[in-house]
């Protein structure tokens, strides 16, 4: 199983190298796109009894192949020139350098015109070598709708190869849509996480930028807390209460030298802050050892990131009223909080934020009324279980649950 | 099989059988009890082979109507009767019968309540329209 397992990903991590060669030679992106998966589709099936010597030659001779079929039954008239590129066209100049080739695909997934679930879409497919299937799987939407919004994607991109972009406003677009993937988690038979990670990594062997290695290091530091996020029962196990032996410290680690290689180039961004407070929290053997006034710290800087941070980064300035409250007391924290009451009230993390600082205050009564008002409002199924439940302890004055 | 929706209501439907507060107002353990009884439900019906769906809406509502050419979309969240169904979440099945509907939404609604106490709650079941092929 695991072997399998591995196979596959050595496999789909060809797939922007072979891409990129075939578009470079100026086969259509779209048609490229789809008779790369074909040629997939078919090495799943054959090398497990034929290993190929060449594994990416194998792929773009056989994408090469259907693209040649889809010409010759498009137009009969075509069928000699055809039967010239049939040719296996294999070697430098199709197989290049591979960081390039990520680089290079994603910039025309992630291409500013797309819609973000076009992009995130579009790029599982053509970077991550994912089936169309597996993606509808992981966002719970039928397959032909998942196959009619990457083909409608494919399409706006249709025309020249795509242009090269390397303007530094076009990696945040990718590194935005690699975010949304790690963040859609996983369903289904794909642990989207794993591939938001893997694609991370991959970018990080394209560019310099900073800020690539920080969201690889924000997402391998948080992913490493994943096996201790929810219990036996697939209940919320915030993080005040995890178990911390369930920690992957391999990962961590990893995530550490990440961020230190990405600090070093002293251009920091907002990836890099928030893996800098990721990484203080994985840093904590418990709970009270967790260095607040660090964390404190950081959130200082990443909400001066932006100009209007209450309205456009809600998650960093409510996670700095949180460190207020273990910084400088639990009512100075509800202060915080008490100023974007106008612009925040409405969301259910407001309240739960709210309900935690009640609970550090020790204001059990006001603490279950915030959680209930944080459940009312929330929009995911365990989330609302766990804020009902933090209610409901709280109303009945008891301890922490260790559930 | 016909395949049947069954709804669960924030509000609306016919009077309760008894009262009860919110579910964050109940104690702790029988929150856990209640959740774990509609999670064990999905289980159930999966082993039978009679589950196709489960789930839950928030209790926001918007109503949204054409607002005439060019005109962008008309919505309002209000006023309305307070008696005005709002509709919580729904299993759907895929049974044998009405009967058999009938007795899964019962038992949905014996989940149990405060000191764990069946609910009682009265529960919607529609069928679902089926698409038959066309016959010769």
């Amino acid at each position: 199983m695991i072997d399998e397992r591995l196979d596959e990903d050595a496999l789909r991590a060809l797939v922007p190298r072979v891409l990129a060669g075939l578009v470079r030679r100026g086969e259509d992106f779209d048609a490229a796109e789809d008779a790369l998966q074909e040629a997939l589709l078919e090495a799943l099936r054959v090398w497990p009894e034929h290993p190929p010597r060449d594994p990416a030659a194998w792929l773009a001779t056989v994408a090469t192949r259907r693209l040649v079929d889809a010409r010759r039954s498009e137009a009969a008239r075509q069928r000699r020139e055809a039967a010239t590129s049939a040719e296996p066209r294999v070697g430098g100049d199709v197989i290049t350098e591979e960081g390039d080739d990520t680089l290079f695909l994603l910039f025309c997934c992630c291409h500013p015109d797309l819609a973000p679930a076009s992009q995130v879409a579009l790029t599982l497919r053509a970077v991550g070598g994912l089936t169309t299937r597996e993606i509808a799987d992981a966002f719970y939407v039928p397959e032909a709708t998942m196959a009619q919004r990457i083909s409608r994607a494919k399409r706006a991109l249709a025309g020249p190869p795509a242009r090269r972009l390397d303007q530094p406003g076009d990696l945040a677009v990718v590194l935005r849509v690699l975010y949304l993937v790690y963040t859609a988690g996983h369903a289904g038979r794909v642990d989207l996480a794993r591939e938001a990670i893997r694609l991370a990594r991959q970018l990080t062997l394209a560019t310099e930028e900073p800020e690539a290695r920080g969201l690889l290091a924000l997402m391998l530091l948080n992913h490493a807390r994943r096996r201790a996020r929810r219990d036996s029962e697939g209940r919320i196990v915030t993080l005040d209460r995890q178990d911390r032996g369930l920690w992957d410290t391999r990962e961590i680690g990893e995530g550490v030298r990440v961020l230190q290689s990405a600090l070093a180039v002293q251009r920091p961004g907002r990836y890099q802050v928030e893996a800098a407070i990721a990484a203080l929290h994985d840093d904590a053997a418990s709970a009270e050892e967790t260095d607040w006034p660090q964390i404190l710290a950081w959130y200082d800087d990443l909400v001066a990131l932006t100009d209007d941070p209450v309205r456009q980064d809600p998650a960093a300035v409510l996670g700095r009223a949180v460190a207020v409250g273990h910084v400088h007391g639990a009512a100075a924290g509800l202060g915080e909080t008490g100023r974007l009451r106008e612009v925040l009230g409405d969301r259910h993390r407001w309240h739960a934020v709210r309900g935690y600082l009640h609970e550090l205050d020790g204001d059990l009564p006001a603490a279950g009324a915030a959680y209930a008002d944080a459940a009312r409002r929330a929009t995911d199924v365990a989330e609302r279980d766990h804020l009902v439940r933090q209610a409901a302890r709280a109303r009945a004055g008891g301890p922490p649950s260790s559930a | 099989m016909p395949k049947y929706l069954i709804l669960k209501h924030y509000r609306g439907g016919p009077e309760p059988h008894h009262p009860f507060p919110p579910m964050d107002q109940w104690p702790p353990e029988d929150v856990e009890a209640h959740i774990a009884f509609q999670r064990h439900v999905i289980e159930l019906l999966e082993q039978s082979g009679e589950y196709v769906d489960a789930q839950a809406l928030t209790p926001t509502r918007t109503w949204v109507r054409y607002g005439g050419e060019g005109a962008a979309p008309v919505t309002t969240d209000g006023p309305l009767p307070e008696t005005s169904d709002l509709i919580a979440g729904w299993f759907m099945i895929d049974v044998e019968s009405h009967a058999r509907a009938l007795e899964v939404a019962a038992y949905v609604s014996s989940e149990p309540g405060p000191r764990g106490e069946p609910l009682y709650e009265w529960l919607d079941v529609r069928e679902v329209m089926s698409h038959a092929p066309c016959e010769d």
